[in-house]
């Protein structure tokens, strides 16, 4: 009450009747934007501790309906699940620690603006962003180099992103200033011992960029494991997540036919399948804290070609 | 432009005896990443020979016959190698797949290219602090679910008898509907969950642009006596206009690249009419039939299209607005 006297008796801050309008319109439109993105992470939260049965019936509108922990129980006794777990974890940390050291590897040297042979690397490079030789070469190539059923072919094929590799060169150029790098240079620092002197302290903006994008493909993707991995112990936990979806949903198509008379096995499904998209979506929203610090820089440095 | 140009003239390029001597060990650090494009980017290239030959996994790449087509005046089988190409075009998938992709990529961006500059506008008139965080960090997350979950979730949405939207539907008197089983709504369900996915990272980049206008344009606007929804159209508009127009031009060169992924996730016996697309037919061809010539003459042939596209649209944006890709 007391801060609307106050607004009210500032001109400054007064409004005219169209502009007033206009801001009740901006703000309902945000609220009505802030609803609809956020309802079907609540839906999907709320279902994931409710009764299978619950959710069937339709009954899970906003809040858990009759709260249950049985889901989340059922995953930490699910093998397949937590072997997915244990996979996509190690291909992300690891895969993405190849991802940086690679990335790195190639982004720094095409930074020095003198360095001979930087214009045709660059090209040689940047050519298979538009043209690549597709699924088929591909997989065949996989075979060729036993890659097959490894956890490799889910890290090595795509170690280095070009996209992301002129982000963090761009980022080099233009962020680490050129004076820096002489003065190190002078003062007999190798090109190596530069970089992580001067330049990678410099870094840790693009590098935390670079994490979360790395971390994030990893993590969600399933198309490679799909084509490449046919032993289910290396499923990552997408693919497994997938066979759960398929799966629950043939239950709950049952279900409608029988008028939600489902067997346990298939309400547990259905319940299992909230649990575990929750599960396996939490840890990349913990990237969320990160991101949000370095994240809209990252994208803006993405935006600025050079 | 100018202050690049004299940056490049003070640090010319070294010549190569120089900048090795100078840069040996950066020299040994790119070896790595160049033998990975070697390996994994260029070798598969040359297997693209494939697509002209009969391919058999025991007489491998070069060994294989070159393609045979079959003539039907004299019964014989005559060497042509562009026979799986040709039989792809004649194929009655060739317009449709074509058809599938080319109107979704399309249509995904015409529908799904205004959206992120509403909400930059939207953010940026947001006077409470608060609100316009919320509304950002809110925004921001669907990014990063992956798409397996992004479909399951669209599942539950619009679940027959259960998912709101049906219900919703129910409540006002209509019919409950199963989307995932009807052709026509393959295309409209991607369109909108791409946009309740992307639109918020989208925005990203034009509230820069817009935080980057000058305040004393606006300023003088309002002096002028313009109300706010005048500085939008005057000021805000053209303001984020060239980011706008770069971007959309960009996106056309990629009209043939639309993702396997969550066409894939989507895609079911009933929709498939209008979800099958140039990649998922690769996909299937392979896994199904085995048709390891036929699927990499239908991959070559969309990528060479798409790179067709590429060219094409980056001459136009050279012309246009002075900004390509290369």
């Amino acid at each position: 009450m007391k801060s609307k006297e106050f607004v009210s008796a500032s001109p400054k801050v007064r409004e005219r009747g169209a502009d007033r309008v206009f801001s009740i319109c901006i703000v309902v439109i945000s609220a009505l934007i802030i609803v609809t993105v956020v309802y079907p992470l609540l839906y999907v939260l709320s279902s994931s501790f409710s009764s299978p049965g619950e959710i069937v019936r339709g009954n899970v509108f906003l809040l858990p309906k009759k709260f249950t922990l049985d889901s989340y129980k059922a995953i930490i006794s699910n093998k397949r699940i937590l072997t997915g777990y244990a996979n996509t974890v190690f291909i992300s940390v690891v895969g993405t620690a190849i991802n940086l050291v690679m990335t790195t590897m190639l982004a720094y040297p095409l930074s020095m603006r003198r360095l001979a042979g930087r214009n045709v690397i660059t090209i040689f490079v940047t050519f298979t962003m538009f043209f690549s030789a597709g699924m088929i070469p591909n997989y065949l190539l996989m075979k060729d180099l036993h890659l097959l059923n490894t956890y490799w072919v889910l890290m090595l094929p795509g170690a280095i992103s070009v996209y992301n590799m002129l982000v963090m060169r761009n980022y080099f150029q233009t962020s680490i200033p050129g004076e820096l790098i002489d003065a190190a240079r002078i003062d007999g620092c190798g090109n190596i011992g530069t970089f992580f002197k001067i330049v990678l302290p410099l870094s840790k903006a693009i590098m935390a960029v670079m994490l979360i994008f790395y971390v994030a493909g990893h993590w969600n993707s399933y198309f490679d494991a799909l084509l490449y991995v046919t032993d289910k112990a290396k499923h990552p936990l997408q693919l497994v997540l997938r066979d759960i979806l398929l799966q629950a949903a043939s239950y709950a198509e049952e279900g409608q036919s029988q008028g939600a008379n489902l067997v346990d096995q298939a309400l547990r499904e259905v319940g299992i399948q909230y649990a575990t998209i929750v599960v396996s979506s939490v840890p990349v929203m913990l990237l969320y804290p990160l991101m949000q610090k370095y994240f809209v820089k990252g994208v803006m440095i993405g935006a600025v070609k050079g | 432009m100018a202050s690049k140009k004299k940056r490049d003239v003070q640090e010319a390029r070294l010549g190569f005896r120089k900048s090795f001597k100078r840069y040996w060990d950066l020299y040994l650090l790119l070896l790595l990443p160049i033998i990975y494009f070697c390996v994994f980017k260029y070798k598969p290239m040359a297997a693209l020979i494939i697509a002209f030959k009969d391919f058999n996994i025991k007489m491998g790449y070069f060994g294989s016959p070159w393609a045979k087509i079959f003539d039907f005046e004299t019964a014989t089988s005559k060497v042509n190698i562009f026979a799986h190409f040709i039989r792809f075009f004649q194929s009655a998938f060739f317009w449709q797949t074509l058809w599938n992709t080319v109107s979704l990529s399309i249509l995904q961006l015409l529908f799904s290219f205004p959206i992120p500059i509403l909400l930059a506008l939207i953010m940026n008139e947001i006077k409470k602090v608060r609100l316009k965080k919320t509304l950002q960090m809110v925004t921001y997350v669907p990014h990063f679910i992956s798409t397996v979950v992004l479909i399951a979730i669209v599942q539950a949405m619009v679940a027959p008898q259960t998912g709101i939207i049906n219900r919703l539907a129910m409540a006002l008197g209509g019919e409950s509907i199963y989307y995932f089983s009807k052709p026509e709504w393959f295309k409209p369900l991607y369109i909108i969950s791409g946009i309740w996915q992307n639109a918020g990272y989208s925005s990203i980049i034009y509230l820069a642009t817009l935080t980057n206008i000058d305040p004393q344009l606006i300023e003088a606007a309002k002096i002028d006596g313009a109300n706010r929804l005048k500085i939008i159209w005057h000021i805000m508009i053209p303001g984020i206009l060239p980011t706008a127009i770069t971007l959309l031009i960009i996106n056309f060169g990629k009209v043939m690249n639309v993702g396997f992924e969550k066409v894939y996730l989507m895609q079911n016996s009933m929709n498939s009419k209008t979800s099958e697309v140039i990649s998922t037919y690769i996909y299937k061809q392979f896994m199904d039939h085995n048709a390891f010539s036929y699927s990499t003459a239908v991959g070559l042939f969309n990528a060479v299209i798409n790179i067709i596209l590429l060219v094409a649209v980056n001459k136009i944006s050279k012309k246009v607005s002075d900004t390509s890709l290369w």
